[in-house]
C-alpha cells in the first residue's frame, strides 16, 4: 500500500486562508493518512506529493460562493479546476501550478481530489470566520464519510484505531 | 502622429500588486511606468515599539519569496546596533540558509518564469507539455534549497529558526551531511541548466548600467560586505543614506530611489552581483560561467538568465563547501544585552541588495526602522530598459511586443513581477 496524504494548505495568521490547516487539525486524530500542513509554495507541495497513491487537497478558495461553500474537484478524473490567471492567492506561485504540473509531468497521484471552502476574510492575523469554520467541519466530515465508504468497499482502513 | 498607449492594468501572478503602461509615439517609446499600487503595509512602523527579538519574524513576513534576506538584514542590523559579531559556524550556517533561498529562488525563475520565454511558451505550465525533463530538473535543483531552507531554517518559506545571535537550535552535523549527497546531484543538474540556458538565442542588446552591490574580499557577498557601484562608490552599510535615496512618485505607492551625488537611477540583482564579484566566485562557478561565454561584466539584461543558473551553481557548491567543514557550535546563539543604538546592515537578496536601519530604546524597543527593498531600488533601472530596450520591437504584432514588454521586466525579477505571463493587454492607437 502506498502513501497516502491529506495535504491542508493555507497560512492560519491569514483569517479564512487557515480553513485548509483546520481541516488538517480536524482529521489529525481520526484519519489513518499523512497529515501534512503546507503554506501553498509550489515546491513544497510537489514535494508533499510525491509517491503519494492517493492524495486529499484543502484549501481555502475566493470567488462568488456564499463563505463557507464547499466544493469537491477529482482532479485525477477531470484535470485541475485552477486558472493560472488567478492573481488573488497569497501564495504566489502556488496550488494551482503546482497541480497544474503534476498533472502535466504526470506525477499527479493516481488518486487526487480537492475539495476546497469558500472564504470571506483573509486579513493578516485575523481568526476563521464562523462560516469559514463551518465549512472546515462540513469539509472534515465529509472526507470521513468518504473514507469509511470506501473502508467499506475496499478493505482498506482509513481510521486510526480508538 | 501615431499613438500607442500599452497598459497593464494588473500583474497577475505577482508578489505585490502592480501595473505596466508603455506610451508609444511615432514608433517610439515616449515613456514607460511601472506602477505599484497595492496597499502599503507599513512594515516599518510595524516595527516601531517591538522588542529587537521580534524583528527578524516580522521581517520575514515582507516576502513570501525572500524571507531569508529580509531576517538576514534584520538580524545583522540588530547586531550593528547592539555591538555583536557573529562568526565561526553560526555565521556560515547564515550562509548555508542563503544558499537555499538563492537555489530555490534562482530556479523557480529561471525554469518557470524566464525560460519560457526564450523557448516561446506561456508559461512553465505549457512548457512542461513539451519539456517535462527540463523542468523536473529544474524543480529536483529548487527542491535542494527547499531542503536546505527546512533544515537550517525550520520551515521552507518564512523560516522560524533565525534570532539576533544566531539561531534558535542549530542543525545536527548528521543531518547537514545527509544532505550533501543531494547536492552533489544538483550541482551536477545545475552544470546541465547552465550549459542549457547559454544556448538560448538572446536579443543582442547592451545597457549601461550603474551597478550597486556588495563586495567581501574574498567571498561571494552574501550577508555582509561593504557597498560598491561599478563608478567607484566603495562605502560601508551605514552609509547607505548619505548615497541612496528612496522618494515619492504619484503613480506608485512603493518608493523609488536613485544615487544622491548623480541623481541617477542605478541596478542591483545578479547582474550587478556578479560584475563586481565574478572573481571571488568559486573555481567551479568561474569555469561554468567561462563555459556559458559570460562576460566578465554581463550588461545584456536578457543574459541574466545564464547569470541565476552561475549564481545556483556557486549556491550549490558553497553549501557543499559549509557542510564539509561544520562542526555543531557550543551554543546555538550569542547571548545579547539590549542597549541604545542604531544599527545598519545591507545583504544580498537574490533580486538585489536590500538595506535595513533599526535605532533601538536602552530597552531594545525599537524605536524606527527603514528598510529598502531590492525592487523599489530597480524600479527606475528596469523602466529605463523598457524606454531603452523595447523601442526595437514597437514594429512586432502586439501579443509579441506585450511579451517582449513582460520579458524586458522579468529580467530583473521584480518582487512585483515574477509572472508567466501579466495580462491583459490594451493598446491606445490615438
Amino acid at each position: 500500500m502506498g502513501r497516502r496524504i491529506l495535504l491542508g494548505v493555507g497560512n492560519p495568521d491569514r483569517g479564512d486562508d487557515g480553513a485548509g490547516p483546520c481541516v488538517a487539525a480536524l482529521l489529525r486524530e481520526s484519519a489513518a493518512l499523512d497529515i501534512v500542513e503546507c503554506r501553498g509554495e509550489a515546491g513544497a507541495i510537489l514535494a508533499a506529493l510525491e509517491g503519494a497513491v492517493e492524495a486529499i487537497i484543502v484549501d481555502a478558495s475566493l470567488s462568488s460562493a456564499p463563505a463557507g461553500t464547499v466544493r469537491r474537484f477529482d482532479l485525477a478524473a477531470e484535470g485541475a479546476p485552477l486558472s493560472l490567471d488567478c492573481g488573488c492567492s497569497s501564495h504566489g506561485f502556488g496550488l494551482a501550478e503546482a497541480i497544474g504540473l503534476a498533472w502535466t509531468l504526470g506525477t499527479l497521484p493516481p488518486v487526487c481530489v480537492l475539495f476546497t471552502i469558500e472564504g470571506e476574510s483573509f486579513a493578516p492575523g485575523a481568526p476563521l470566520s464562523s462560516a469559514a469554520q463551518a465549512g472546515a467541519a462540513a469539509a472534515a466530515a465529509r472526507i470521513l464519510a468518504e473514507l469509511a465508504a470506501k473502508e467499506r468497499a475496499d478493505g482498506a482502513s482509513f481510521f486510526t484505531a480508538g | 502622429m501615431t499613438s500607442r498607449t500599452i497598459s497593464v492594468g494588473a500583474l497577475a501572478r505577482v508578489e505585490g500588486e502592480g501595473g505596466l503602461e508603455i506610451v508609444l509615439r511615432d514608433g517610439e517609446v515616449k515613456s514607460a511606468a511601472l506602477t505599484i499600487f497595492e496597499p502599503p503595509r507599513f512594515f516599518e512602523a510595524l516595527m516601531r515599539g517591538r522588542a529587537f527579538t521580534e524583528a527578524p519574524d516580522i521581517a520575514a513576513r515582507i516576502c513570501g519569496i525572500c524571507p531569508v534576506a529580509y531576517q538576514m538584514s534584520a538580524v545583522h542590523a540588530m547586531e550593528d546596533a547592539l555591538g555583536v559579531r557573529v562568526t565561526g559556524p553560526l555565521r556560515d550556517l547564515r550562509r548555508l540558509l542563503y544558499c537555499g533561498e538563492w537555489i530555490e529562488s534562482h530556479m523557480l525563475h529561471v525554469h518557470m518564469l524566464h525560460m519560457p520565454d526564450f523557448l516561446g511558451y506561456a508559461g512553465g505550465v505549457d512548457m512542461a507539455r513539451d519539456h517535462g525533463d527540463i523542468v523536473r530538473r529544474g524543480l529536483a535543483i529548487k527542491k535542494v534549497g527547499n531542503e536546505i531552507m527546512t533544515l537550517v531554517g525550520g520551515r521552507e518559506i518564512h523560516p522560524i529558526n533565525v534570532r539576533v545571535g544566531g539561531f534558535y537550535r542549530a542543525p545536527r552535523k548528521r543531518d547537514l551531511r545527509a544532505l550533501a549527497e543531494r547536492l552533489e546531484r544538483a550541482l551536477e543538474q545545475a552544470l546541465q541548466v547552465a550549459r542549457f540556458v547559454a544556448g538560448f538565442d538572446f536579443p543582442d542588446c547592451a545597457r549601461d548600467y550603474v551597478f550597486v552591490s556588495l563586495r567581501h574580499a574574498d567571498e561571494y557577498p552574501f550577508n555582509e560586505g561593504r557597498i560598491v557601484s561599478s563608478r567607484g562608490l566603495d562605502i560601508a552599510a551605514r552609509d547607505f543614506e548619505t548615497h541612496f535615496e528612496e522618494f515619492h512618485v504619484q503613480r506608485s505607492t512603493a518608493l523609488h530611489a536613485r544615487m544622491r551625488h548623480c541623481d541617477a537611477p542605478y541596478l542591483v540583482g545578479p547582474l550587478a552581483r556578479y560584475a563586481l564579484n565574478a572573481d571571488v566566485l568559486s573555481p567551479l562557478a568561474k569555469e561554468a560561467a567561462r563555459e556559458a561565454r559570460l562576460e566578465s561584466v554581463c550588461v545584456n539584461p536578457y543574459r541574466s538568465i545564464i547569470v541565476r543558473a552561475i549564481e545556483t551553481i556557486f549556491a550549490l557548491d558553497e553549501a557543499l563547501r559549509i557542510i564539509a567543514r561544520y562542526e555543531e557550535p557550543d551554543a546555538s546563539c550569542i547571548a545579547i544585552a539590549p542597549r541604545a543604538g542604531v544599527g545598519h546592515a545591507a545583504t544580498e537578496a537574490p533580486r538585489g541588495m536590500l538595506y535595513h536601519r533599526y535605532r533601538l530604546e536602552a530597552d531594545g524597543t525599537i524605536a524606527d526602522a527603514i528598510i529598502t527593498p531590492p525592487t523599489s531600488q530597480n524600479q527606475a533601472m528596469i523602466e529605463e530598459d523598457l524606454k531603452r530596450l523595447t523601442g526595437a520591437f514597437v514594429h512586432l504584432p502586439e501579443d509579441e511586443l506585450r511579451h517582449r514588454c513582460e520579458q524586458t521586466v522579468r529580467n530583473h525579477d521584480p518582487c512585483i513581477s515574477c509572472s508567466t505571463h501579466f495580462l491583459r493587454l490594451e493598446i491606445d492607437r490615438g
